[in-house]
């Protein structure tokens, strides 16, 4: 998949003007407050706002141009909108199948009880849709996307207006399903933590424009983004489950950066994981310590150091070509006389599992 | 009870509240569907137009329909030379008259209806690949059920009770043009009151069995909204 983007848009005092090529796989987050224009992005590639102008060019096909316009019931996607939008007078399985019925057999490349397993809902199929919960109406909604079997599928917020507990329930299903079913997803999100765990790519958007983008791991550690410079500044690392410790109960976890230890958790081995690294809980050291209780200690170079506020810094490390963040205060850069192109180790204190 | 003439005029005003109805709804739903969805800025001239009947009375819409009707009209000339009978004093004529006296009653009802169903359920069918068309009768049609059902009640016993028009247009031709209000009018006229009791109570009756009927299957919905 390809999916290139020149487009125009005024509403009121609002403007949007983006020239972007997307990434041809996976999960590509568009992140950003409300008001940045995600969701007109997102709409203009559904072809549900005419008044977009400029190119949108699926897998080499024009969907819209200057003097074309393809309408959206022929671009070959799906849309999961921010509530789920079920079809009142239809049941649950009728919501569902209201899309498969409509795409050619030939097209239908999507098994629709793998995605209704997928998402638990195959004891709601003869339910009327009132009387299902918020979660499971969104879940509904996800299948009747998804069994549409979409070139690309289009998120809006999914999760943004459910509870905590729905939310946890999904996200694990979402992540299996990106896994199994490879369909290039857009999504859209003002929450870090559902980007940071399901996105491949991020696009950053602010006003209107996207201010940069790139993959996921290093959108988070780019020192001059807003990311990288709050409270929260984090960095995520591809792992897999290698083994278990029966006699300290630990779970190893194998990255490039080298072998996680961690309190141990229900996975299987061989599971991929994404391990999420707070800047604040990785700290430095010149030499490689023994005498200390942290089990994760690699190996890095300091690519950068920024300051944050008047009394710590960010310090950007390549663990093995990884991007690792650690915030530090000021006192122990200076204390520690820390430079770029420093060989130290980087120790995290915790470690969180996506 | 009930004369032959009677039972022919209530014949009659079911067969032209049953005709209107079907017609108001064939043609009623394309406008008021334009009329939900159209972002014209004179838009408002026309929701005018349709409401017109609402608030004339019956004998001036009747008057000018009279005039249209005739054969020196360029409208009763042209009907007059397709069908060779004049438009006036028709059952023909009368349909035309009630389908312009009961529009709004049958428009309303369903733009009410169409604005209600609102613009996301007809997105998320876009989204699932169906056509505009499709979407019409796959979601729009059944979310507006209940505007459909007022729609066709309200027209159809507004048909019923049509009076004004019906005199000026259609004259009092049994078989042809009287209805059962005209019947009831003349019967009164002539002093017979007991036919005119029973035809009244048969009105009566079947609007309301009309109503009780719609709303019986539709405990929830709020059928008859203005």
């Amino acid at each position: 998949m390809s999916l290139e983007l020149k487009l125009k848009l005024a509403h009121g005092n609002f403007e949007l003007d983006i020239d972007q090529i997307f990434a041809s796989q996976g999960v590509t987050a568009i992140y950003g407050p409300s008001g940045s224009g995600k969701t007109s992005v997102l709409r203009a590639i559904a072809g549900l706002d005419k008044s977009a102008s400029g190119l949108i060019k699926f897998n080499n096909r024009i969907w819209q141009d200057g003097s074309k316009f393809i309408a959206t019931h022929r671009r070959a996607l799906a849309y999961v909108f921010q509530e789920p939008s079920l079809f009142e007078h239809l049941s649950v399985r009728a919501n569902i199948e209201y899309g498969f019925k409509r795409v050619p057999l030939k097209q239908r490349v999507i098994n629709s009880d793998d995605v209704i397993q997928a998402l638990g809902i195959s004891s709601l199929l003869d339910r009327d849709t009132q009387t299902l919960s918020g979660g499971e109406k969104q879940r509904v909604a996800i299948a009747r996307a998804l069994c549409s079997s979409p070139d690309l599928l289009l998120m809006d917020e999914p999760l943004s207006a459910l509870d905590k507990r729905s939310k946890a329930e999904i996200l694990p299903m979402l992540v299996a399903l990106r896994d199994k079913l490879s369909i290039p997803i857009i999504y859209v999100s003002h929450s870090l933590n559902e980007v940071a765990r399901l996105a491949d790519h991020l696009v950053l958007m602010q006003q209107g424009r996207i201010i940069a983008s790139g993959d996921i791991q290093s959108m988070l550690t780019q020192l001059d983004l807003s990311l990288a410079q709050g409270a929260d500044a984090e960095s995520l690392i591809d792992a897999v489950v290698a083994a278990h410790d029966e006699q300290f109960e630990l779970t190893y976890l194998d990255s490039s950066l080298g072998r996680f230890s961690v309190l141990r958790r229900p996975l299987a081995i061989g599971e991929k994981v994404r391990l999420l690294i707070a800047a604040r809980d990785v700290s430095i050291t010149r030499q490689q310590q023994q005498d200390t209780s942290i089990l994760n200690i690699f190996p890095a170079t300091i690519e950068q150091i920024e300051s944050v506020g008047a009394a710590q810094v960010t310090v950007r490390l390549n663990a093995n070509n990884l991007p690792v963040l650690a915030r530090l205060t000021k006192k122990s850069a200076t204390l520690m006389n820390l430079a770029v192109g420093d060989s130290v180790y980087l120790q995290a204190k915790s470690v969180a599992i996506l | 009870m009930f004369s032959e003439a009677d039972i022919a005029a209530l014949m009659l005003t079911l067969k032209l509240a049953g005709i209107s109805t079907l017609v108001l709804i064939l043609f009623g739903t394309p406008l008021a569907w334009w009329l939900a969805k159209s972002a014209w800025r004179f838009k408002f001239l026309i929701e005018a137009l349709v409401a017109l009947p609402l608030v004339l009375p019956p004998t001036v819409l009747g008057f000018y329909l009279l005039v249209a009707f005739s054969p020196q009209s360029s409208i009763g000339h042209l009907f007059e030379s397709v069908v060779g009978q004049p438009l006036a004093f028709s059952f023909t004529g009368l349909v035309v008259g009630s389908v312009i006296y009961s529009l709004p009653f049958v428009i309303q009802p369903l733009q009410n209806a169409f604005i209600a169903v609102g613009r996301r359920p007809l997105e998320v069918a876009a989204t699932l690949r169906a056509s505009p068309s499709d979407r019409f009768f796959s979601v729009v049609v059944p979310l507006a059920r209940p505007g459909f059902l007022s729609a066709a009640v309200l027209g159809f016993a507004h048909t019923l009770g049509e009076f004004g028009v019906v005199l000026m247009i259609g004259g009092n031709i049994p078989g042809e043009t009287q209805v059962a209000s005209i019947a009831i009018y003349e019967h009164v006229e002539s002093m017979q009151l007991a036919s005119a009791h029973w035809l009244s109570a048969a009105l009566l009756l079947i609007s309301f069995c009309l109503l009780v009927l719609v709303y019986a299957a539709n405990p929830k919905a709020r059928v008859l909204r203005l």
